[in-house]
């Protein structure tokens, strides 16, 4: 469960301050799909990083499973997905899985079984000895979802995950993406610039624009919790998928005025 | 880089090498024409061309003549004869390998040092810089009569002085090495909660690896020299440096250019295992491919 309260960000840089967040609230509850959309620069990352407790907010409240921000990353509460796999290429796709489990002391006998637990779950039985050079990207990232889930944290924070793959591969690992969450029932962040994407995904969708950073609007997700590609034809997703067209192009209405 | 041993880079390299000692035998017949005209009367010219390559003591030795002797004081004196190359290049040898180790080491524990500590990050940079540009002449005898006259001699006032010259390219490497994982590794480890030990050991020093070997490259081939200078002003006996000395006082230019030549093929060599162990151990961890 994660909350922010009216949390701003500001980043002081040589051209000034840059208002990254202003005024965010949010509830996240167990179990949530949420995505985060939006233009650059309209803070999306940012807000992950902030309940990562990689920055820390200017001013306003961020609890994650009731703990600040900081706490809960000490407490290992969440596993982050990053844009780039970030494969160690001296590792192993089943040496880069263990990487965290490492640092986090666990046993050999648990590190082998929880890493040959994730390597199925995202789909990558067979290649646990194959560096990450011999990889598609696809796979690479995969990889990287794996070492995240690893360690069996409840919430799953993915910034772009997909954001370098095309768009087929997308679509694919999308799909895996919801039988894993069905599967493991973590909570997930998850930070996209894609509006098929996002609704396809999410349970909430978070529509946010640019300068100063905020959120537009805040979609509950009126389609099933099983779906598959073919959703995407349904009135129901084309009608989401217009709401979250709408909050985009409002953020830039008011940059005009 | 690819393939040391046989591939195409040997045709263009012996052509050079066919014009350097082509260069050399010619520049030889000029440079030494005044001592064979000392020495001989009446030659033709192709006896004063004969005369100039084979010289006892030329100005310029030719290479065949240097070539001899590398061979003749390499495999047909006894090695722990004041003769033997051998000898010679074993001692120096010593104290380029102690002088080499000590420098990697304090290398990298400066480079830790400033990699991890912000007061070390802003005031030990300017000295090491600093510390290279004193030359090491003028370094060197200090350091040989301040260790002598404390009782250490031999082997250890030579390897530092190599220490000296050879730290440099490693503190320099590894603090680029060691600071190269970029923001996205870091916040990684960051998520994990990731102690700065964990951290170093699992991601920083893996990434510095192809640092550290470009610059344990360059520091082997001044661990050399360091060693070599070393020798110069001790009125040390032995040694690579000691031979070339030796050389200069007794007028022995063949003798001072078989070190010269044994000197520079230590070092190729030294720089060729680095080299090995980097390509070996760069493909074992797949960062090069």
């Amino acid at each position: 469960m994660i909350s922010v309260e009216n949390v701003d960000l500001t980043f002081e840089t040589n051209d000034g301050p840059v208002h990254a967040l202003r005024e965010v609230s949010l509830e996240v509850k167990e179990g949530d799909f949420v995505s985060f959309i939006g233009p650059s620069g309209c803070g999306k990352t940012t807000l992950l990083r902030v309940i990562a407790a990689l920055e820390s907010p200017t001013t306003g409240n961020v609890s994650v499973n009731n703990m600040v921000p900081d706490d809960a990353r000490k407490a290992r509460e969440y596993g982050y997905v990053f844009q780039a796999a970030g494969l160690y290429p001296w590792r192993t796709v089943s040496g880069n899985i263990k990487l965290p489990l490492e640092i986090m002391g666990y046993s050999s006998a648990e590190k082998e079984e929880r890493t040959k637990k994730v390597i199925e779950l995202v789909e990558l039985k067979g290649f646990e000895k194959k560096f990450p050079w011999q990889l598609s990207g696809g796979m690479q990232q995969r990889a990287s979802i794996a070492r995240a889930l690893a360690f069996d944290a409840n919430i799953l924070l993915m910034d772009e995950p997909f954001g370098a793959l095309d768009e087929i591969v997308r679509d694919r690992l999308n799909g895996e993406l919801l039988n894993l969450w069905a599967r493991t029932k973590k909570t997930i962040c998850f930070v996209t610039h894609s509006i098929p994407e996002a609704v396809f995904l999410s349970t909430k969708i978070v529509v946010m624009s640019p300068r100063p950073g905020r959120i537009t609007d805040v979609i509950e997700s009126s389609l099933p919790a099983k779906r598959d590609l073919n959703i995407r034809d349904s009135s129901e997703f084309i009608k989401i998928a217009q709401r979250v067209r709408e909050g985009l192009k409002a953020g830039h209405l008011d940059e005009d005025l | 880089m690819k393939n040391f041993l046989g591939n195409s880079n040997i045709i263009p390299i012996s052509v050079i090498v066919f014009f350097i000692v082509a260069f050399w035998y010619l520049a030889a017949i000029p440079m030494n024409s005044e001592k064979v005209s000392r020495q001989f009367k009446n030659l033709t010219f192709k006896e004063h061309v004969d005369k100039s390559w084979n010289l006892k003591k030329p100005k310029l030795p030719t290479p065949h003549q240097i070539v001899n002797e590398i061979i003749k004081t390499t495999f047909y004196k006894k090695i722990n004869s004041k003769r033997s190359l051998v000898y010679h290049g074993w001692i120096t040898l010593k104290a380029t390998l102690a002088g080499f180790i000590l420098g990697t080491i304090l290398g990298i524990l400066l480079a830790l040092g400033i990699v991890h500590n912000r007061a070390m990050d802003f005031s030990v940079m300017p000295w090491v810089i600093a510390s290279q540009t004193v030359p090491i002449l003028a370094i060197a005898p200090m350091i040989i009569v301040v260790m002598n006259s404390v009782g250490v001699t031999g082997l250890l006032p030579k390897a530092i002085i190599s220490m000296y010259l050879s730290f440099f390219p490693v503190v320099v490497g590894m603090v680029k090495g060691l600071r190269s994982p970029d923001q996205m590794q870091l916040d990684q480890m960051k998520t994990w909660s990731a102690t700065q030990n964990q951290t170093l050991w699992r991601l920083r020093f893996p990434s510095s690896l192809p640092y550290l070997f470009a610059s344990l490259k360059v520091g082997i081939a001044a661990s050399l020299i360091g060693a070599i200078v070393g020798e110069l002003p001790s009125g040390a006996i032995s040694g690579l440096g000691a031979r070339m000395l030796a050389g200069t006082y007794y007028g022995q230019t063949v003798m001072i250019w078989s070190a010269l030549f044994a000197a520079a093929i230590l070092a190729a060599t030294l720089v060729f295992l680095i080299s090995f162990l980097q390509n070996y151990t760069l493909k074992k961890m797949a960062i090069v491919r």
